[in-house]
């Protein structure tokens, strides 16, 4: 059976991880390569790398950043972060890349979709959105959930997999940084109206909340950031009691 | 030293990398003096099969494939690569090397089956050919089509997805995963590691 994946993701800006990472067996932990191998050593099934201030200027960064994450993981990593085209993409994949992570440039120009699925194939593409609920619907939201749409999630992730999406990856921005929780409702509802695989994000708190999001929120991963970064749960733990509770993990 | 067949079809560094990682040496090969004179040979592969096909053929590699793996020389072929070693596939009209006959077919649509299969699941091993001490595993999966080996006797491994299909195949000295060991970590560090002691 396929196993659940458990995904830490890593914010970057200039090359760096943001957000205070305190390992004591890392020689720099603002490395996100090295706390990409560590995460790796402990069980992680993949990784997400996201450049937060990625622009056209640091589109070269984001390329050598991926060749040296490349050589010290032997795990599937994703990158993303100011993704605009094919080229874009292009010099990522060369540069060992696994996926690609697309977001407001996905909702601005959905075309985009349709271009990298058929230039790299839809297992290269996943498609990245930030929603939030308003008046009981979900909407999709932009540039890191700062700018508000008129599209509804559900709409919007059923049109990028149309278009060739891979995999969706799902924040909820009412969950995120909360620590309560997923949204395993909406979650659901996502992976109910997919045929393409679901990592679920936002509001990791406890070991309890990925079992949680694999069974009502019929997730297939679950991501997060600061539990993992700030050692609150450590992934190998999070695996075993996984295990115990049921649910298929890679250990 | 194993030689990666580069024919312009995959990401061969991670190959290499993990190949590096365990302390096997590697090369690139991409002419038919190399490949002719490779001790082993991994053919990678992601993409469509008939495009994989009409590279490795408008090159010339594929009949120096052949008489490679004819002469006892040792193939492993891994995601498309694997496939390749197949009669023909389901998802074009190419012929494929025909090394392990078989036919290469696309994943039924089952309810709530998700397409591609993608993620880590286990391969039952019924040949310990790659697999010395991989009893227990998770490999890393990405694909939507499977390899339907013609001789059961040719499977090295079996995956439950929706179906039970072949995840491995094993012929003599030629070897296919479907997975990618390039990816998964210390399994796939072991894997490489038993077709580097071949």
């Amino acid at each position: 059976m396929l196993a659940k994946r458990i995904i830490p993701c890593l914010d970057i800006k200039d090359g760096r991880t943001v957000k205070g990472v305190n390992f004591v067996n890392l020689r720099d932990a603002g490395d996100p390569v090295e706390l990409g191998a560590l995460y790796s050593e402990q069980g992680a099934d993949e990784l997400i790398f996201l450049d937060i201030t990625a622009t056209h200027e640091k589109r070269k960064t984001l390329a050598s950043l991926a060749r040296e994450i490349a050589r010290h993981l032997s795990i599937p990593f994703t990158i993303g972060g100011g993704i605009k085209s094919v080229e874009d993409v292009e010099v990522l994949l060369q540069s060992g890349a696994d996926k690609i992570s697309i977001n407001s440039a996905a909702v601005r120009r959905p075309e985009l979709i349709n271009e990298l699925a058929k230039n790299f194939g839809s297992q290269f593409v996943v498609l990245a959105v930030d929603a939030k609920q308003i008046d009981g619907d979900w909407w999709v939201h932009l540039n890191g959930g700062r700018i508000a749409t008129e599209i509804r999630l559900l709409d919007w992730v059923k049109e990028s997999q149309e278009r060739g999406a891979g995999e969706i990856l799902f924040t909820s921005m009412d969950h995120d940084g909360t620590k309560n929780g997923f949204a395993n409702e909406i979650t659901a509802q996502v992976s109910e109206a997919l045929s393409i695989p679901v990592i679920a994000s936002g509001g990791a708190g406890t070991m309890e909340h990925f079992k949680d999001v694999f069974t009502i929120g019929k997730a297939d991963a679950g991501l997060a950031a600061s539990i993992f970064h700030f050692r609150e749960i450590g992934i190998g733990a999070l695996k075993d009691y996984l295990e115990r509770e049921d649910i298929v993990v890679r250990q | 030293m194993i030689s990666i067949v580069d024919y312009g079809m995959g990401n061969l560094g991670s190959i290499s990398n993990m190949l590096k990682k365990i302390g096997v040496a590697s090369r690139f090969v991409s002419n038919i003096e190399e490949i002719s004179a490779a001790e082993k040979i991994i053919l990678p592969g992601v993409g469509s099969f008939d495009n994989a096909m009409e590279k490795l053929n408008t090159l010339g590699f594929s009949n120096v494939i052949k008489e490679k793996a004819s002469s006892g020389t040792p193939v492993l072929g891994i995601c498309l690569g694997m496939q390749l070693l197949g009669t023909r596939s389901e998802e074009g009209i190419q012929e494929g090397l025909d090394l392990i006959p078989g036919v290469i077919r696309k994943f039924p649509s089952l309810n709530g089956l998700r397409i591609p299969h993608m993620g880590w699941n286990k391969v039952d091993v019924s040949d310990l050919g790659m697999f010395k001490g991989l009893e227990e595993n998770k490999f890393y999966f990405v694909h939507s089509y499977f390899y339907d080996p013609k001789d059961s006797a040719h499977i090295g491994g079996k995956t439950e997805y929706g179906i039970n299909f072949t995840s491995s195949v094993h012929k003599s000295n030629i070897y296919g995963v479907q997975f990618h060991p390039e990816k998964s970590h210390k399994y796939g560090m072991q894997l490489l590691k038993n077709f580097a002691a071949l």
